[in-house]
């Protein structure tokens, strides 16, 4: 059963239980203080290591190697005397670093010295025509179900996009015995021009020889469609075909399920919303946050780790987390940090880790038409606006995500803007002759995830707080 | 539109789905035992009453919002079955005080 | 730019479109200089509320002012539609005040009856209900409401939408928008007025400032004088439900959309990036003492916002003596007023005098020695 946090105050307190949450909070307790470790999940592992501790998926070789290195760290941490959460979300933290969180139906507040956010990633909003359609998901959705309950897609299958976890995804199912009819590659061929100069940096890295056996696997097996240029979903209250276009054909397939992915994006709602200063990253095209070598955000006190701080991928996040602990340790309990790994050997870790990232960066740069939709196609998923609703809204005087709220309810819905933050901010930005750091992003703020009213209004009051309010 | 691995050997649990008896499995969520079963799981949208199934199954996306023992909006994907519970798929808005 | 308008307004927030948008149906050349992105804007931070009970004590003509703008807001509602097509969901069918426990009901009945004897006032026709009374209209209330306050002449709005409207009608008028170009000077040469902004300097015969808490720092630039007085404000909202509050209420109102918008606190802090969960949690506890139905819903977002308030309350019209053809208009209730700012204020600028006997009253004159200084009192 979850509990609420023992304490009103921590030491540190990370949020997130991916590879650098893990890290984190283990490194974090052994130093000696006092952890708290909050994620929403039902069990550790993030994205990445989804149901670490749980899959049902009990032939090793079929989820890989990479995937069972998060069993190691999950071990590692609860060997420590960090208090670990689940289930619990947070949807408030400010600049004096209280902390809201609910736990089973109620409300917390912690007051931490450090926060540590580890809210990793999300999948970059893939705003097609038809994407809304009943049996069009994301691909890191099926590789969730397949980690964490064994399912694999059983009708009709088709993936498509680009990025190392479409692949990875993609040998899964295969191994796990699932269909897949066909890949469509969206990887525009001018990527592998632009990406050569970083080739050699790839191709010293770890992720090169997994990476290339890995599409040999699955080429094997399925017929992959290179080069493709256009995408849609289409049916009648379900998907039934998916059409596109490679080199100059066009062609309509039908499918059951459609499984997108064009690479993973930070989660900054949480990070914004605490009032963290973000740049534009023109190369991966998101938000990310300005941060020190340790991870140190323009908040003082909370620093954030892994793929929140820019896509770095597990390794580096997992030494991101250690980075931002150890920094952490430094302030609050120096003498305490001799007993951890030297920064300079985390920092070289950390090099290691990230090598070939720009190759991987350059090469699975999506594509401008796969980012930046026109017409009918919805980009606002929760109060369903299209693109052509966006650029009347520009016509009339909208400048940036803010004034379009006003004009059209975007990012006002229950995801707060998660799926399609980045394509409005990208699409006013074309429509303007701007750039997106120009635009801006929407204004986020408490709570980033829904609370019911009542636990709102259960929250402790003053007398102060009555007097704001009743005025009679 | 998904079937469950053989290797899968989880204790089985019944849910309801608006009356009807489903089989999920212990650890699944409510999203991944609906779009493991043969229901018809699609939920209509607050705004145009456009169909729905779940999207990230990560809860970011809240397309996979069900209502659970009685209590509307929820994520579905984000809670994990118990034995009994009864989900309704949603229609539109959530009615107030459900 | 162009450099020979009619009139140039300052600031595209709800009352400056209002008034822009007026003045463009009279067939006069506008300009409309707006801020950017980031603007502490009132028509997004709103509780769009088109209200008349409660307002107006301690100002008689304030009272006949907002009679007037609430019986107008049909036509304007009528008007947008027909120009844009949108529908701003005027809704007048009648208010709620709300009380818990008796002590609240008292205090409410006091002010009930205070405004009812204030001379000059104008009728609001507002009755003090009891909880069974108030169970006919709203049979959802919850047994904590002891009665409440009830005025057939209020109602509410969609904000966004009207704001969405008056700029979308700028295109059919020919008003020109011209957002991140904030206003820092202004001076009159020549017979006209010239406005510099970051992207250039703009000219024009007339000006109307309608910045909001702005005006303050403006007024000053052309002879003319707005004291206000901001206070921060938080909003609390669910997602969207099915319809089940047939009349809007003073702090809870349910948007045409489903959402429920509970509202508000009266703060002195005035930084609007910033949130005090405990006071959303007073808010909240009331709104679900009043509905228990309420307490399931989910919040799916909180906000603060800084209120336009002119230092005692009421709103601020005026004209300049030392620079003829310069305007001032600010006041608090930016939506239940956009009838009288389209249509009246609109009217007097364009006819480039305000009428003594239908907004005297309002002339910033009245705030004493400093403001007589600067202002007319026309």
């Amino acid at each position: 059963m979850t509990m609420a946090p023992k304490r009103e105050t921590y030491d540190v307190v990370v949020i997130g239980a991916g590879p650098a949450g893990l890290a984190a909070a283990a490194t974090s307790a052994e130093a000696g203080l006092s952890t708290l470790l909050l994620d929403e999940n039902i069990g550790p592992g993030g994205q990445v290591f989804r149901a670490i501790a749980s899959t049902p998926v009990t032939e090793r070789d079929q989820l890989g190697a990479d995937y069972w290195a998060g069993a190691d760290l999950v071990q590692a941490l609860r060997a420590s005397d960090a208090e670990i959460i689940h289930r619990a979300t947070v949807w408030s933290l400010d600049r004096n670093l209280e902390i809201a969180v609910s736990v089973g139906g109620a409300s917390a507040f912690v007051k931490a010295q450090r926060v540590i956010l580890a809210t990793g990633a999300l999948e970059r909003p893939f705003p097609i025509s038809g994407w809304t359609l009943p049996g069009v998901m994301t691909a890191g959705a099926a590789q969730t179900m397949l980690k964490s309950s064994a399912l694999v897609p059983d009708g009709r299958t088709v993936i498509a996009g680009q990025g190392p976890l479409l692949w990875l995804l993609a040998a899964q199912i295969l191994r796990l015995g699932g269909r897949i009819d066909r890949i469509l590659d969206t990887t525009a061929r001018s990527n592998y021009f632009a990406a050569l100069p970083h080739a050699f940096a790839f191709l010293t890295s770890p992720y090169f020889a997994k990476g290339l056996s890995m599409m040999r696997e699955v080429k094997a097996k399925v017929q992959v469609v290179s080069g493709v240029t256009e995408l849609s979903a289409s049916g009648d209250g379900r998907l039934t075909n998916v059409s596109y276009v490679a080199g100059s054909k066009r062609e309509t397939i039908p499918a059951d399920l459609l499984l997108l992915h064009q690479g993973v994006v930070p989660n900054v709602n949480l990070a914004m919303a605490a009032g963290i200063e973000h740049r534009w990253d023109e190369l991966q095209l998101c938000w990310s946050p300005v941060l020190d070598a340790s991870g140190n955000s323009t908040v003082a006190g909370i620093a954030i780790a892994g793929d929140g701080a820019g896509i770095g991928g597990a390794m580096a996040a997992v030494v991101r987390g250690r980075i931002a602990a150890r920094a952490a340790v430094e302030v609050l309990a120096p003498a305490a940090a001799a007993k951890l790994a030297p920064m300079a050997t985390l920092r070289a870790d950390l090099a290691k880790a990230e090598r070939g990232r720009v190759f991987l960066d350059t090469l699975f740069r999506p594509a401008p038409q796969f980012r930046i939709p026109a017409g009918d196609t919805i980009v606002c998923r929760c109060e369903e606006v299209t693109a052509k609703d966006i650029l009347d809204a520009v016509a009339i005087g909208a400048t940036g995500p803010n004034q379009l709220k006003a004009y059209r309810r975007t990012g006002m819905g229950p995801c707060q803007g998660r799926l399609c933050g980045l394509t409005v901010t990208e699409l006013m930005a074309q429509a303007r002759a701007k750039t997106p750091q120009e635009i801006g992003y929407y204004r986020l703020r408490a709570p980033v995830k829904p609370i019911t009213l009542a636990e709102l209004a259960a929250i402790p009051k003053s007398e102060a707080d009555v007097k704001a309010v009743v005025r009679g | 539109m998904f079937r469950r691995s053989e290797q899968d050997k989880r204790p089985p649990v019944q849910i309801f789905v608006d009356g009807v008896a489903v089989a999920a499995r212990q650890g699944d969520t409510v999203s991944a035992a609906l779009l493991a079963s043969s229901c018809d799981a699609r939920r209509s949208t607050a705004v145009s009453g456009a169909p729905r199934l779940p999207y990230c199954m990560m809860g970011v996306c809240f397309d996979c919002l069900v209502t659970i023992d009685g209590v509307g909006n929820r994520q579905g994907c984000l809670v994990p079955v118990a034995e009994g519970m009864q989900v309704e798929i949603q229609k539109g808005k959530r009615e107030i005080g459900k | 730019m162009r450099t020979d308008y009619d009139v140039a307004v300052v600031g595209g927030g709800l009352l400056g479109s209002a008034i822009a948008w007026g003045l463009g149906r009279l067939g006069k050349s506008v300009a409309v200089l707006d801020e950017g992105d980031i603007s502490k804007r009132a028509s997004r931070a709103n509780f769009a509320l088109v209200w008349v009970q409660s307002k107006g004590l301690g100002m008689p003509a304030y009272t006949v002012w907002t009679v007037q703008a609430s019986q107008a807001w049909g036509r304007l509602a009528s008007e947008l539609k027909q120009q844009t097509g949108l529908d701003v969901a005027l809704q007048q069918n009648g208010g709620f005040h709300l009380t818990l426990g008796e002590d609240e009901f008292g205090q409410r009945t006091d002010l009930v009856k205070r405004m009812h004897n204030q001379t000059g006032a104008a009728d609001y026709k507002m009755e003090m209900l009891s909880a069974s009374e108030v169970k006919k209209s709203l049979p959802l209330i919850g047994p904590e409401v002891s009665g409440g306050s009830f005025c057939p002449l209020d109602g509410h709005v969609n904000s966004l939408r009207t704001f969405r409207a008056f700029h979308t009608g700028f295109k059919e008028f020919g008003i020109e928008y011209f957002p991140e170009r904030p206003v820092s000077a202004i001076s009159k040469s020549g017979g006209e007025f010239r406005l510099t902004t970051p992207k250039g300097e703009l000219r024009a015969a007339k000006i109307v400032l309608a910045a909001g808490n702005a005006n303050q720092t403006l007024a000053p630039m052309v002879g003319l004088y707005a004291p206000m007085g901001p206070t921060r404000g938080q909003i609390v909202v669910t997602e969207r439900t099915m319809p089940f509050l047939p009349h809007p209420l003073t702090t809870i109102r349910q948007t045409d959309e489903g959402t429920v918008m509970i509202g508000d606190s009266k703060e002195d802090e005035l930084d609007d990036r910033t949130l005090k969960h405990s006071i959303s949690a007073v808010m909240t506890d009331r709104a679900q003492r009043m509905f228990p139905h309420l307490a399931r819903l989910n919040v799916v977002r909180s906000w603060a916002g800084i209120r336009v308030m002119p230092q005692d309350g009421f709103p601020i019209y005026d004209q300049s003596e030392t620079h003829p053809g310069a305007f001032v208009a600010c006041c608090h209730s930016g939506v239940t007023l956009a009838s009288n700012h389209a249509f009246e204020i609109a009217r007097m600028v364009a006819q480039g005098a305000l009428e003594a006997e239908l907004v005297g009253a309002f002339s910033a004159s009245r705030f004493g020695a400093a403001g007589a200084a600067n202002n007319s009192g026309y």
